[in-house]
């Protein structure tokens, strides 16, 4: 019974963990169709803004959830007024250009913190079940993933800014006859998009020693999740990180982590062999 | 028009083939050599996205694979030339089945990248796991992160311990991608090749004209595997290790950030890509102040934002302004139009 709990929590870690890296990607891919390669490494600027920010005496908690989604959606700002406001409808070329950003982000990193691992220790403490002992903060990640879906959920569907948003991404010529302008309307969802992806990256700061190159741990999952799930964001994102975090769990205890991992790349060829246009591309279509 | 095209091949060969000769009185062999491997494996993606329209993000497992391939065997047989042939064998059939699952199953152009990609990791995940004693193929052990070491190298055929090395090593990987440069020109100019770059400017009405498209796609991505196959093998001949960085997706991304920098629709344009780049990786590596990294990542952005034909192109236009019209307009792949339908679902 107690290893029954422990294995739900386990699962349910994993897609929540899987949910909270891809959920900027999601923003940014499912509204506005430009794919971030730099997504991982949002995260890793995240990440090190939150340490940088524990060791300057900045309570953990407010460097987490407020300075790294802050400093990332700025870095967001900057790099979609620069470089991603020029390649809007060129997916290819806009992947490319991030993919040089996310190079370069590295190097950046590489430069102000060394080649070196960092890290800050987890602010809650585990307790046991039973005989197995329960990481405290990997519920503190579940929860927090769920208030987060159901803040993008409450934002994109039950506000103004939200309405305004998806329908400039549906018709950005009729958004903007109605006096919206659409560059303003991607510019902050970009910025929202990013301040997600630091706010996860922050929130991973403590379980991950923080490395310049820990961005690319993440953004092929990212990636597969975003795409598996398909066009909708909300829809997408649970349905495909419940999928693949399932498998990969049924793998990791069955047989040892590398095949879980392992198992969730071929789970991903497999669906999108069967389903080239994303799980909400088949099911749940039209829905958020 | 095919023999102006054969014309402008035979230049591209003599002039390639003083430059060759000339090389090894500039630099040392070794960084040569390198060089020239990297141009091959940057034609392999250069054909399959700029004439084919296929972008593939994991052009690095092929890579990969043909130096594992061309190691595992070595160490098993013990002579070359076998295993020369299976480094470009196995990376061919594989990419053949690959593609083969992915274009009979009609994927649009973001989801080949997305699979491609995670094939690469794949690879990446499972060789790295491999430093247990019991992943043997045949005497050969997997060693996961540490590589394969200690491989028989290249060998003329047939007389195991001649060697070919240094500066003839160099001289054989110099002709290698000429004659691979030569096969790769007659391969566009056949009617396949006619065919495949139709299929990049609209493949739909290749299709409707009777031409069995999925099958032309994977022949060419296997052609593509099968070259960047030869690089791996050349590599791990050249390195007397394969490890699996390999197959990292850093590799992938240098691959076609050489193709874009080059310039896409040229087969030249790769090959320039990758020397140029390879060469200025290897120089910022000699000084400590600016990492290699952040150079390479700037270089990829700027050229995307200003360069977007690529450097072969553009100095082609430069100095040929009457040839502006003849010149194909070539976006990157043909295959933006299509993306964004694929993207407006």
């Amino acid at each position: 019974m107690d290893l029954a709990v422990v294995i739900a929590i386990q699962v349910v870690y994993t897609v929540a963990l899987l949910i909270l890296i891809s959920a900027g990607l999601a923003i940014v891919f499912g509204m506005m169709r430009v794919i971030n390669l730099a997504h991982g490494e949002f995260m890793m600027v995240g990440g090190y803004a939150t340490i940088v920010a524990v060791h300057a005496g900045v309570n953990i908690y407010v460097a987490m959830l407020i300075v790294a989604p802050l400093v990332v959606g700025i870095l967001g700002l900057l790099v979609e007024r620069l470089v991603i406001r020029f390649l809007y409808g060129r997916l290819i070329d806009t992947m490319l250009a991030t993919w040089g950003l996310s190079l370069l982000l590295i190097g950046l990193a590489t430069l102000i913190f060394g080649n070196t691992t960092t890290g800050i220790s987890p602010p809650i403490a585990g307790f046991p079940i039973g005989d197995y002992q329960v990481n405290g903060y990997n519920l503190f990640i579940i929860v927090m993933t769920a208030v987060l879906v159901v803040a993008i959920y409450a934002v994109l569907s039950g506000t103004r800014w939200g309405l305004i948003a998806r329908g400039t991404m549906q018709r950005a010529d009729m958004a903007s006859a109605l006096g919206y302008s659409p560059d303003t309307v991607y510019m902050v969802t970009f910025f929202a998009g990013s301040a997600l992806t630091g706010l996860a990256g922050g929130m991973l700061a403590p379980l991950v020693g923080l490395v310049p190159t820990a961005g690319a741990n993440f953004i092929a999952k990212a990636f597969i999740t975003v795409i598996s799930g398909g066009a909708s964001v909300i829809a997408g994102l649970l349905s495909s990180a419940t999928l693949f975090g399932i498998v990969s769990e049924i793998f990791n205890f069955s047989v040892n982590s590398m095949v879980g991992e392992i198992a969730l790349l071929v789970a991903a060829v497999i669906l999108l062999r069967l389903m080239p246009q994303g799980i909400t591309g088949r099911f749940f279509k039209g829905r958020m | 028009m095919a023999d102006s095209e054969f014309r402008h091949a035979a230049i591209v060969i003599a002039v390639a083939f003083v430059a060759m000769l000339i090389g090894p009185s500039l630099v040392d062999n070794y960084t040569l050599t390198i060089l020239i491997i990297y141009g091959m494996l940057a034609m392999s993606l250069g054909l399959i996205w700029g004439f084919g329209g296929i972008l593939c993000f994991g052009q690095a497992a092929f890579f990969g694979l043909g130096a594992y391939a061309y190691a595992v065997a070595a160490i098993n047989i013990g002579e070359s030339t076998v295993p020369f042939l299976l480094g470009i064998a196995v990376p061919f059939a594989f990419a053949f089945v690959l593609g083969a699952m992915m274009f009979y199953g009609r994927l649009s152009d973001v989801y080949l990248g997305v699979i491609t990609l995670v094939v690469t990791l794949i690879f990446f995940k499972f060789i790295n796991s491999t430093a247990g004693p019991e992943y043997v193929i045949g005497t050969a052990r997997l060693g996961g992160f540490n590589g394969v070491p200690g491989f028989q190298t290249l060998n003329v055929p047939g007389y195991s311990n001649w060697y070919i090395y240094d500066r003839s090593f160099y001289y054989f990987c110099g002709v290698a991608l000429l004659v691979v440069y030569a096969l790769v020109r007659w391969l566009l100019a056949s009617p396949f090749g006619r065919v495949a770059i139709a299929i990049r400017e609209n493949e739909t009405r290749v299709e409707l004209m009777g031409y069995d498209v999925r099958l032309r796609k994977t022949v060419l991505f296997a052609v593509g595997g099968a070259i960047a196959g030869l690089a791996g093998t050349l590599f791990a001949s050249w390195a007397e290790i394969v490890t699996p960085g390999m197959f990292s997706l850093a590799q992938s991304a240098e691959i076609i950030i050489w193709c874009i920098v080059g310039g896409l629709g040229t087969l030249t344009g790769p090959v320039i890509g990758a020397m140029i780049l390879a060469f200025l990786k290897f120089l910022l590596g000699q000084q400590t102040v600016l990492d290699s990294t952040l150079i390479l990542g700037l270089i990829l952005v700027l050229s995307v934002l200003f360069l977007p034909r690529g450097v072969v192109p553009t100095i082609g236009l430069l100095f040929s302004r009457r040839g502006l019209g003849r010149r194909k307009r070539v976006d990157r792949g043909g295959a933006r139009r299509r993306m964004r339908d694929a993207a407006n679902v």
